[in-house]
């Protein structure tokens, strides 16, 4: 497994703490604490080795949902698709 | 369940395919589910991740403190998508100390029972021993609290209730069982692995569940409700399974009818799952097997 940490602009604040998914195959766990200034992310991955895929799919992320927070996300192996959707659900959830 | 309800059948909201706090949450009276230990208390695994393994903020085990039909309850559900359900030294101690906080309520006079969501495959072996500790203090947590309340165990499936947490399920005052649960000491893979293909064929699913499944464990009265997997008949049985109180005697404390269940199989001739005898004593109607 590998831990990778990411920041990221973000000026909107999460309204609330959120939690979804499981650490289950193919799925991923996503934490929101509230927290001021940008999007502070640690990804705990089973998969070694996509640093970068990982970079850019929450760049994109971010870019369209600039909600900041504090973010931990546990990965077994969740494809970049779920991780966008368990993201966006995550963000309802701590929305307003 | 005597014939299929087709009615029934098309019309429910499965339970099967609600996570651990939904279940826990769905059995719970609606507004009184209250979590304690969630992910945000981060008290996950401190074992796992040195060994490559991504831990889960709960460590895969949900505790909800709520109200059953109106009476203080406490819902233990295990994630069966995390780590199939394994048992590890904190996921363990979440289960015991919650059935332990319950029998401290009954003993300051709140009749508080206990519902464990028992999905699992058994202890984890990445915390081998740890996990062999805590399941020991999950049992003697059972056997306290189900003198004072019902602890009602749930297998509704799909993973089903092996190892260490078969054996709570054992300790349970009653057992509710979907016909997709299963209920087995060993899982059929470890069976086959360790005896060979011609002892258990894990592949067989039709063999696994007619021995395993819930329908056979319910006929043999190793289990006492089977029900459909339907989250409001789920509760219906939760709920009067606690109404029905504590026993005079459990299921676990009747030795002779088990030493007798056993002394009547010939190993050398096995019988087949459907000639299994159905208990002397206090026989359930039978399942639609």
């Amino acid at each position: 497994m590998q831990t990778l940490t990411y920041e990221f602009p973000a000026e909107r604040p999460a309204a609330r703490r959120a939690h979804v998914g499981v650490v289950g195959s193919g799925d991923l766990e996503v934490l929101i604490i509230p927290a001021d200034g940008a999007a502070r992310v640690r990804v705990r991955t089973s998969v070694d080795g996509f640093d970068t895929v990982w970079r850019v799919v929450l760049e994109r992320f971010f870019a369209r949902h600039p909600v900041a927070g504090n973010y931990e996300l546990n990965d077994f192996g969740a494809t970049p698709g779920v991780v966008t959707l368990r993201l966006r659900q995550a963000i309802e959830e701590s929305g307003p | 369940m005597t014939a299929p309800d087709w009615e029934a059948l098309l019309g429910r909201t499965s339970f099967i395919e609600l996570d651990a706090r939904a279940r826990a949450g769905a059995l719970l009276d609606d507004g009184t589910a209250r979590e304690l230990c969630g992910p945000f208390d981060h008290l996950d695994s401190p074992w796992l991740e040195p060994q490559g393994v991504v831990p889960q903020s709960d460590d895969g085990v949900v505790v909800v403190r709520g109200r059953l039909d109106g009476r203080p309850a406490v819902a233990i559900a295990i994630e069966q998508a995390f780590q199939g359900g394994g048992i590890g030294e904190v996921s363990g101690v979440k289960i015991a100390s919650a059935l332990s906080l319950a029998t401290r309520d009954n003993r300051d006079g709140i009749p508080t029972s206990a519902v464990l969501l028992l999905e699992s495959g058994g202890v984890r072996l990445q915390e081998a021993n740890l996990g062999l500790a805590t399941v020991a203090e999950v049992c003697s947590a059972v056997l306290e609290l189900r003198a004072h309340q019902p602890v009602i165990g749930v297998i509704a499936g799909a993973l089903g209730c092996f190892g260490g947490m078969s054996i709570a399920a054992g300790l349970c005052t009653r057992l509710i069982m979907t016909a997709e649960g299963r209920l087995g000491l060993n899982g059929p893979e470890v069976i086959e692995s360790e005896a060979g293909l011609a002892e258990f064929d894990a592949s067989d699913r039709t063999l696994i569940w007619s021995i395993d499944g819930g329908a056979q464990r319910v006929r043999t009265a190793l289990a006492d409700a089977l029900v459909l997997d339907d989250v409001g008949a789920l509760r219906s049985a939760v709920i009067e399974a606690v109404r029905q109180g504590v026993p005079g005697e459990h299921r676990s404390q009747r030795i002779g009818e088990l030493r007798a269940r056993v002394e009547a199989v010939d190993p050398a001739h096995p019988p087949e799952p459907s000639g299994l005898a159905a208990p002397a004593k206090g026989a359930p109607p039978e399942g639609d097997g």
